[in-house]
């Protein structure tokens, strides 16, 4: 089977995206309030990058069942 | 500002995955055409991404952050002049000879129409200039690093001095980037460019995202900043009204058709990527899939300098307390805070730069990373600096893999050992893998040694690139272009460049590097307008001459030009698969998506 791209790409973005995204759920809110005021952009930011690599996943996975 | 673990985490995480994609390319890589082609086997979309990242160093990320700073959005005009307009030009019409010619590098395509000489000086020349061009970007990524000071806490608990930050930066991106070359070759590098270009995008998109947020969109922009800096085209007409200083015409012909053209559709950095592809029209495909995407960079890479303009100062207004629109917002940051662009700082004096009316001089290279350490908290600034090591990355891959490619076939094959077998050369590929890597950790040492070294290379680049797009469209398009004529017309190209140079300086400029160190007997506005116009008249020299010398040399036999030559080569449709894939239909939306941006933006 041939190498696709977008399986190394679909599992960093997942795990750094969750990763960001938790730090944003359980750090200190007023760290986040300074930076970006009203945001919390680890939260934010880390669920779209997991989110894209759920999507990158799940082309993976339907390319393979067309074989 | 700290890096907390989750930060270092992905860091690592990025390594990890960067490395372990070499590593999975290295099962796949057995030949020559493994190593140094892909095995032309990579699909289109893979090699169009690969296409734009490999272009996207450091460099780039920084310096066009700084340009948008410095001279607004005009600075969209790199990416809406001169970048797509060739970018679709070679995947219309050049790919097809590049491509078809089965030539294995640019220098080769020359050798095959033209002859061994104009191979020869175009490889060794690019050959030189990648080696330069990979060290410079190391160079300048290990000192933001270092201006970053987000290492000097760890440096400082291990007990390690400053200084070793840059030696550590350096040496650890250039170790991570052999790894992945050195197993993987071309595929491992293309791979990994895919996902350093989705890496890069997730670093800045977020960082425009809030900043617009923060300064009231691109309304608050406007006002914010006054319309010389929010329109691409006003004040075009003359190089003195407006920021470039440049007219339309020396913007037009030396950025938008010289140096783009020069730099697209004959650099093989570039060429490579579109090399590696499954298929003609995949090949054709790639660099308009790229100027796809390529079109809206400006608002990836260009506004956060914008942005980061709009929260240091109001420079159309002079005051930013005279500004009523982003309310009140601006007003406070520029009380609590002392501006996200800081001003230039003299190292030997420690006191602040000043420019020729006294003010003082802003450092225009922190704004993007300014900016990112301003509104990403811990997490997220993991991501930024992962998004700035994959760009750095990901540009010098693209150098290092050209570099052995061009060595190993145009210098090593062609003049010191022509008939070994496939092993070796993909031996000695690997080996000059690692000569590459170690050259460009010289010459990063070297431009840290040299203040205006940085200007030299550029200026070198401009000598060497301009020229070299009139023998590739000469070759390419006029069957009677003969080897004589090309290789004396890209040296007189290349002389004339130098002599532009030599003999013209910009406003304000002291003769030296700048120009004007024979005589100066023209003044330019500015560095760029002389730039373009050194740019113009050394393509101009270069296409004359050739021409001229073509005709009274003997010409090629046509047999032997098939497929080399546009009135020769029977014509190709990109007909297979969806009208959408069709590079013609494919270039025209292109081209009208950009017009479209321009006419927004002007």
């Amino acid at each position: 089977m041939s190498f696709d791209v977008r399986l190394p790409i679909g599992l960093l973005f997942l795990a750094v995206g969750v990763m960001v995204a938790g730090v944003g759920l359980v750090g200190d809110p007023a760290v986040f309030e300074a930076h970006s005021p009203g945001i919390n952009i680890d939260v934010a930011w880390g669920a779209v990058m997991a989110v894209f690599g759920v999507v990158m996943l799940a082309l993976v996975a339907l390319a393979r069942r067309r074989g | 500002m700290q890096l907390g673990a989750i930060d270092w985490g992905i860091l690592a995480l990025y390594l990890a995955f960067v490395v372990g994609i070499g590593v999975v390319s290295a099962r796949r890589t057995k030949s020559g055409s493994d190593f140094f082609l892909a095995g032309r086997s990579i699909p289109a979309w893979v090699c169009g991404l690969a296409f734009i990242s490999a272009n996207l160093g450091a460099q780039e990320v920084i310096g066009m952050g700084a340009s948008g700073a410095k001279y607004g959005i005009a600075t969209a005009h790199f990416y809406w002049v001169g970048a797509i307009p060739a970018m679709v030009f070679i995947g219309v019409f050049m790919m097809p000879f590049y491509y078809g010619s089965k030539a294995r590098s640019a220098p080769e395509y020359l050798r095959m129409r033209f002859d061994e000489k104009t191979r020869a000086l175009n490889a060794l020349t690019f050959a030189a200039m990648t080696i330069f061009s990979s060290g410079v970007s190391m160079y300048a990524l290990a000192k933001l690093i270092q201006t970053l000071h987000v290492f000097d806490a760890p440096f400082a608990h291990m007990g390690l001095p400053q200084a070793w930050i840059f030696h550590a930066a350096i040496l650890t991106s250039a170790l991570v980037v052999l790894v992945y070359i050195y197993m993987g070759g071309l595929r491992g590098a293309i791979y990994n460019e895919v996902l350093q270009f989705f890496l890069i995008v997730a670093g800045f998109a977020p960082l425009v995202w809030l900043g617009l947020r923060q300064v009231g969109g691109w309304h608050g922009l406007q006002t914010t900043l006054g319309p010389s800096y929010t329109h691409a085209w006003a004040g075009m007409a003359h190089a003195s009204t407006n920021r470039l200083g440049v007219d339309w015409f020396g913007l037009v012909m030396g950025l938008g058709f010289v140096l783009s053209f020069g730099y697209w559709c004959t650099d093989f950095l570039i060429v490579q990527r579109a090399m590696a592809a499954d298929s003609m029209t995949s090949a054709r495909r790639t660099p308009l899939i790229a100027a796809a995407v390529k079109m809206f960079f400006p608002f990836l890479v260009i506004f956060p300098g914008l942005i980061a303009l709009a929260l240091t100062s109001a420079p159309d207004h002079g005051s930013v307390h005279a500004v009523a629109a982003p309310a009140g917002q601006v007003a406070t940051i520029a009380q609590h805070d002392p501006g996200v662009i800081p001003i230039k700082m003299d190292s030997s004096t420690g006191k602040p730069m000043l420019d020729a009316k006294g003010q003082p001089q802003l450092d225009y290279d922190l704004a993007t990373p300014n900016l990112l350490l301003r509104y990403f908290p811990t997490g997220m600034l993991g991501v930024g600096l992962t998004a700035l090591l994959a760009s750095f990355m990901s540009g010098m891959a693209g150098n290092v893999t050209a570099f052995n490619t061009v060595w190993t076939y145009d210098i090593y094959q062609a003049h010191i050992r022509p008939k070994a077998s496939d092993e070796h050369y993909l031996m000695v590929g690997r080996l000059a893998t690692a000569i590459g890597i170690l050259a460009s950790i010289g010459a990063a040492y070297l431009a840290s040694q040299f203040n205006n070294i940085m200007d030299l290379i550029q200026l070198i680049m401009a000598f060497v690139n301009a020229p070299v797009f009139a023998t590739f469209l000469l070759g390419m398009f006029w069957k009677r272009a003969t080897g004589h004529g090309a290789f004396i017309g890209l040296l007189t190209g290349t002389v004339v460049a130098a002599l532009h140079h030599g003999l013209t300086l910009p406003l304000d400029a002291i003769a030296g590097v700048k120009g004007g160190w024979l005589h100066v007997v023209h003044t330019y506005p500015s560095e760029m307008a002389q730039n373009f116009w050194t740019a113009i008249w050394a393509w101009t020299a270069c296409f004359v001459v050739t021409i001229a010398v073509s005709l009274v040399t003997r010409p090629h036999d046509e047999t032997g030009l098939v497929g080399l030559v546009y009135s020769l080569t029977p014509k190709i449709n990109g007909k297979d698969g969806p009208w959408y894939g069709n590079p013609l239909i494919l270039g025209a939306i292109v081209l009208v998506g950009t017009v479209i941006l321009n006419l927004l933006f002007r």
